[in-house]
């Protein structure tokens, strides 16, 4: 069994309003100087088998055809 | 004319859009499931609204990935007319049928309210039946309708003509860019619009500025 954690960003020049909602609720619990929180997804995958140079090239896959939207986010992979 | 509407799993303006095509076409229109690999010859295939898939992952990212879209797909290379409404337009966004994408509104708020259209551009077979420049009313109802392309995507759009509807008066209810409410194609036959034209063609909806673009698709197919 092969562990994956696949993040999911916002690219930069996308605007996130949602992120900058956070970043108002965390300056209305009195945390100061956050200058920007960007918020993302992580996806955690457990695949079959145990070669990992597959596995990366299958999850690359992955997020290029349905875990990003690459007009708007960017990915990263990180095998256990 | 013969058209068809896509109904998946979670969409709710699919019966609206049927009963606007009905009464303007004077023919009821076939149904798509998700599960469909082939569509019947029709002249427009509709993509309605709602929360298809329960807009889980992305909105529109499921549907885009179903069997159907494939055959939609292929309809639309052969020059069938293709319309996405709402969660229609996320669809084929997430399809790469159109440019960009759509993001939660600028005000994180879901928007159901009234605005103004400006028609952009008057020469596509969906809005002969306006002016350019004319400003008509339609509704809209959605959370993630903030249209977004990277500079140079926005650019070629803008320089081609292909921005057929934008956010008038001031009505801008998503934050889109350049107040941009609807894109079409290159090729012209394939158009995404977030606001709905379908609930507004009669005297029961308060007006009919939306019958325009369903008597264009109408005339150009009738002429063909």
């Amino acid at each position: 069994m092969i562990k994956a954690r696949v993040t999911v960003t916002l690219k930069n020049g996308v605007l996130d309003p949602q992120g900058k909602a956070i970043e108002g609720a965390l300056g209305a619990l009195g945390f100061d100087g956050v200058n920007q929180i960007r918020q993302g997804k992580v996806f955690d995958l457990t695949l079959d088998g145990t070669d990992k140079a597959a596995a990366e090239e299958s999850l690359k896959a992955m997020c290029e055809k349905l875990l990003a939207n690459t007009v708007i986010e960017n990915y990263a992979i990180s095998i256990a | 004319m013969k058209s068809a509407v896509v109904q998946l799993p979670g969409l709710n303006r699919d019966r609206d859009m049927i009963a606007a095509l009905t009464k303007i076409s004077g023919t009821a229109p076939i149904t798509v499931w998700q599960t469909e690999t082939e569509i019947p010859d029709v002249d427009l295939i509709v993509i309605p609204g709602g929360f298809s898939y329960g807009d889980y992952l992305r909105c529109g990212a499921i549907a885009a990935r179903m069997p159907v879209m494939q055959a939609i797909k292929a309809k639309a290379e052969q020059g069938v007319k293709v319309l996405g409404v709402c969660n229609g337009f996320q669809i084929l966004l997430e399809a790469g049928m159109l440019p960009g994408a759509l993001m939660r509104n600028a005000s994180l708020k879901f928007v159901c309210r009234e605005i103004k259209l400006e028609v952009a551009n008057d020469e596509t077979d969906f809005t002969r039946a306006y002016a350019k420049g004319q400003i008509i009313r339609c509704p809209v109802a959605h959370h993630d309708g903030n249209y977004f392309a990277d500079a140079e995507t926005l650019a070629a759009i803008e320089g081609n003509g292909q921005v057929v509807f934008r956010y008038a008066e001031g009505t801008n209810p998503n934050g889109s860019l350049n107040d941009i409410a609807g894109v079409i194609n290159t090729k012209g036959n394939v158009l995404g619009m977030m606001p709905h034209p379908e609930n507004l063609i009669e005297a029961a909806h308060g007006g009919n500025d939306g019958r325009g673009l369903f008597a264009s698709a109408l005339d150009v197919i009738a002429a063909a």
